[in-house]
């Protein structure tokens, strides 16, 4: 088949049939008026053959015969934006207009594997695979009608989807140039990238095209997805990690029609026609349960990292010279604590599979669409060209939470009970249940002299490990049902930015890689940096105290990165920054008031941000209230300004109610925050005003906007509430108790 | 099988449930009006919420007994992408939505508000969906739209 086939203007029904997310945009008024054609899932029909090698141009565009373009991506669009950003990239580059794409995103069958949609990258690697591949094309497509014209290419122009000779006059369409038919060409790393000084789309806050439904609930997430016969399922977990089955009473939902019970080794589910009688059946069967493995206690979770065996040590990053501190230098200690925290999705995880004999088709709001085919076809034990994965919108997910593990549990049942299969997570399994973002214990040691010379900088971090070749993380339903999967931990990258970005004479990151970790552990937003950056900047803000020194202006005298030193500059400049040391006058009043600042180069090779925070402590009740954040944000190139402001709020936002009030409790059997009450969420009245400036740097390479800024708030916050009140807050989260604690003299540090 | 009579989305309707226990939720959902999410079950999130006689409810909460007689409206009810409510239209103008499974509870909640309050202050808007958790954070465009819907031109920080 051509791509051809897949024409932009074919019905709703033709797409349903194609299973993908499609989006089209209409221009209307001399506005660029997106429309949103929403034809998602669905794999009844076959699935058109597909170019999917990402070295190909035809596994990311066609020219259509009607000469209209369409667009496919690997990564899949969380709300983040990438449904316009990627169509922006490619029509600016190809030379046509928006309206003529279509995209299609996340669909093993459709879209060439670019990895999971994680670590910030669906822009800065996703969408420049796709800049290339329009690239390409685009020489191409001038080459060719150079020489039907018998003209030189250079003397040609690609625009409005036509390629015309520079001196004007009327060229060839791209239809005429290649409409349905193949390029046959792999990526050109050198074809030549437009001047982003001629951009038109690049860099325009266009609408992101997927909201008007949002907004009238057109939209189908993978909760509303239906197909025909599908059957509703309740999983059913075990009251302690680690207990296993004993016996199921079946008869105790005898009572509910239809009901059917799923019970593989110690996994167990109910199935019934109709939502509503799934979730009784679920709260009524009764089991039998053998004891946990057990969980820590949790106040002693940092001195058990710390003693867990067996942990391996890695030198990550060892700078300067081994001289010895030198006289007059102040030296400080101090050890931070990050908890296990939940990606704390407003939509329990759902998933619905088809499984049949010989092929599965799965419909997930997973980030990795492609990522997950190989392992589900291990447990599945079918050929991995035979299972296919199709995104679906679902609530946010920030990394891993339970998607995954309910496409696993839809899977494992439409096999056992021969229909398709929805499972809806109950709020008590996702935060239950989701893996966490892991626990993180840094300690930091370091000197200044009088001058503002760090001397010497050591951090230490207690982290789990990241097995090796590990494809995604052990899932639930293989586990319980005893099926074959890769054993193994993976967070993503936790231990980055554990080095202060600042000139030091001597400076050392060591890694203490534990083996274990007590529950399952999954990226989670920003993996890793949140910690790291709330232990380097708040030590070095405990540093600048020690040497009696403003923080912002040790910042300024150690940052060597010119577009480090821009962002620092511009929050200084928002904030009216007062120079003078911290904790300020005021430390003492009933409410005392501060401002704290932290930077960061996020992995040390992307964005440069900087957050200045003003808070209130009141010393009676210990709450602190965030009334302002100021934030500078350069991530290089910006494609949309509104999507990457959109995501630096949600970055900032959803960062303070991790720094503020979210932690994962747990009982030595399992998790007890399983609700919004005992793990409650930032609400409408604790948003602080927010203050954003992004720097845009046209001719620099785009660098990812979804985590960055999560990294600084929680150093911004502890600075602030140092700089208000003299405590210094070295344990998330800053609950009441604990910052009256601190303000009480006692150790706001974590026993270890 | 029992039936409820319901005026939903303007129009009357017959709901069956067998079990008059059965959450107004999963017989809204089960009708097609997905725009209503399932969040939490609990009356805790705000997810689920809809107008019962002007009011925004949880319908995780209300059963589909207690609610026969009254008036239901939906997300579904307050306009279509054709013709959008002033609230939705003010929330695609400010683009609020990031995965967007909070919004229709939002939109909701602030629905009611209109009804009660037509010029609302930032403060009242507040207050009115403290109940409507959102995790991707978007409470900054939720109140600007809200403001915008409601004829104010008011600045919800500057964020965005
Ligand atoms: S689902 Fe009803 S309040 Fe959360
Ligand atoms: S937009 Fe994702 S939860 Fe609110």
């Amino acid at each position: 088949m051509t791509t051809s086939q897949i024409a932009p203007n074919v019905s709703r029904r033709a797409l349903l049939k194609g299973g993908a997310l499609t989006v089209g945009f209409v221009l209307g008024g001399g506005r660029l008026e997106p429309i949103a054609v929403l034809a998602q899932g669905a794999a009844q029909a076959a699935a058109p053959a597909r170019v999917l090698d990402p070295k190909e141009v035809d596994a990311y565009l066609a020219v259509n015969g009607d000469g209209t373009v369409t667009v496919w991506c690997g990564k899949v669009d969380l709300g983040q934006g990438l449904r316009v950003a990627i169509p922006q990239i490619a029509a600016e580059e190809l030379g046509i207009g928006l309206d003529k794409i279509t995209y299609i995103e996340g669909d093993t069958a459709l879209t060439p594997d670019q990895g999971r949609t994680a670590g910030s990258y669906g822009i800065a690697r996703g969408g420049m695979q796709i800049r290339q591949a329009a690239a390409t094309a685009r020489k191409a497509l001038v080459e060719i009608a150079a020489q039907r014209l018998g003209v030189p290419a250079e003397t040609l122009v690609a625009e409005g989807g036509a390629v015309r000779p520079k001196a004007g006059g009327t060229g060839l369409g791209f239809a005429e140039l290649i409409g349905g038919k193949r390029f046959d060409l792999k990526l050109d790393p050198k074809a030549p990238v437009r001047d982003p000084a001629t951009y038109t789309l690049v860099g325009k806050p266009l609408p992101r095209p997927d909201v008007p439904a949002k907004c009238t609930g057109t939209l189908t997430y993978v909760h509303d997805f239906a197909v025909p016969g599908m059957l509703h399922a309740r999983m059913i977990r075990p009251p302690a990690l680690g207990a296993h089955l004993v016996a199921v009473d079946e008869a105790s939902v005898a009572g509910l029609a239809g009901v059917r019970v799923v019970h593989i080794k110690d996994f167990l589910a109910v199935v019934a026609a109709d939502e509503w009688t799934a979730v009784k059946a679920a709260r009524a069967l009764k089991a039998q349960w053998t004891e946990g493995s057990g969980l820590p206690a949790q106040d002693q979770l940092p001195a058990v990292l710390k003693a867990s065996p067996g942990a391996t040590e890695q030198v990550l990053v060892t700078k300067g010279a081994e001289a010895p501190r030198p006289d007059g230098a102040k030296t400080l200690q101090a050890t931070y604590f990050w908890p296990m925290q939940s990606h704390a999705s407003i939509g329990p995880s759902c998933a619905v599979a088809d499984v049949k004999p010989d092929s599965a088709t799965v419909w997930t709001a997973s980030q990795g669409t492609h990522g997950n085919q190989d392992t589900f076809a291990r447990f599945l034990k079918l050929p991995k060209d035979k299972v296919r994965l199709i995104y679906l919108d679902g609530a946010g997910c920030y990394g891993m939470n339970g998607h995954e593990d309910a496409a696993a549990d839809a899977a494992v049942l439409s096999r056992a009970v021969g229909a398709p299969v929805r499972v809806q997570w109950s709020r008590e399994d996702e935060l239950g249940w989701d893996p966490k973002g892991p626990a993180q214990l840094i300690d930091i040691a370091g000197a200044i002299d009088a001058a503002g010379k760090i001397r010497d900088w050591r951090t230490d971090m207690w982290i789990p490990e990241n097995t090796r070749g590990l494809p995604s993380i052990p899932l639930l339903a293989p586990e319980a049902a005893g099926l074959d999967q890769m054993p193994g931990l993976n967070s993503g990258q936790i231990a980055q930015n554990g080095d202060p970005p600042y000139r030091t004479d001597r400076v050392q990151v060591v890694a203490h890689w534990l083996k274990t970790s007590p529950l399952r552990p999954a990226p989670l937003r920003s993996p890793g940096k949140p910690a790291n950056c709330f232990a380097v900047e708040s030590f070095l803000d405990e540093l600048a105290a020690a040497a009696g020194l403003d923080p912002l202006a040790l910042r300024l005298q150690g940052l060597t990165n010119p577009r480090g030193i821009a962002v620092v500059e511009q929050v200084a400049q928002m904030m009216s920054w007062q120079a003078r040391p911290s904790p300020g006058p005021g430390r003492d009043a009933p409410v005392g008031r501060g401002r704290g600042i932290a930077y960061i180069h996020y992995k040390h090779e992307e964005a440069h941000v900087a957050i200045g925070m003003d808070v209130a402590v009141e010393r009676s009740s210990g709450a602190i209230k965030v009334e302002r954040v100021a934030c500078a944000h350069d991530c290089g190139q910006i494609i949309n300004p509104d999507g990457v402001r959109a995501q630096v709020e949600g970055s900032i936002l959803q960062t303070l109610s991790r720094v503020l009030m979210e932690e994962v409790r747990f009982d030595q059997k399992r998790v007890t925050s399983t609700d919004w009450s005992s793990y409650p969420l930032l609400t409408f009245s604790d948003v602080p005003k927010l203050d954003i400036v992004l720097i845009d740097r046209p001719t620099d390479p785009p660098l990812g906007a979804g985590e960055a800024a999560c990294a600084p708030v929680g150093a911004a916050l502890a600075n602030a509430v140092f700089d208000a009140t003299g405590a210094r807050l070295r344990t998330v989260p800053f609950t009441p108790e604990r910052v009256k604690a601190a303000l009480g003299g006692q150790a706001a540090t974590p026993r270890t | 099988m029992p039936r409820y009579e319901i005026r939903l989305n303007g129009t009357s309707r017959t709901i069956e449930s067998a079990d008059p226990d059965q959450p107004l939720l999963y017989a809204l959902r089960g009708l097609g009006l997905t725009a209503t999410k399932f969040g939490c079950g609990l009356g805790q999130c705000g997810a689920c919420n809809v107008l019962v006689d002007g009011k925004a409810m949880p319908s995780c909460r209300a059963t589909v007994a207690e609610t026969a007689g009254k008036s239901i409206t939906t997300l579904e009810g307050l306009g279509t992408p054709a013709a959008p409510h002033p609230l939705q239209a003010a929330f695609i103008a400010a683009q609020v939505p990031q995965c967007g499974y909070c919004t229709s509870g939002m939109i909701v909640s602030a629905a009611a508000l209109l009804r009660e309050t037509p010029k609302p202050s930032e403060a009242d808007i507040r207050a009115a969906l403290d109940g409507n958790l959102c995790r991707c954070g978007t409470h900054v465009r939720v109140v600007r739209a809200v403001l915008a819907a409601s004829g104010q031109t008011g600045q919800a920080g500057q964020g965005g």
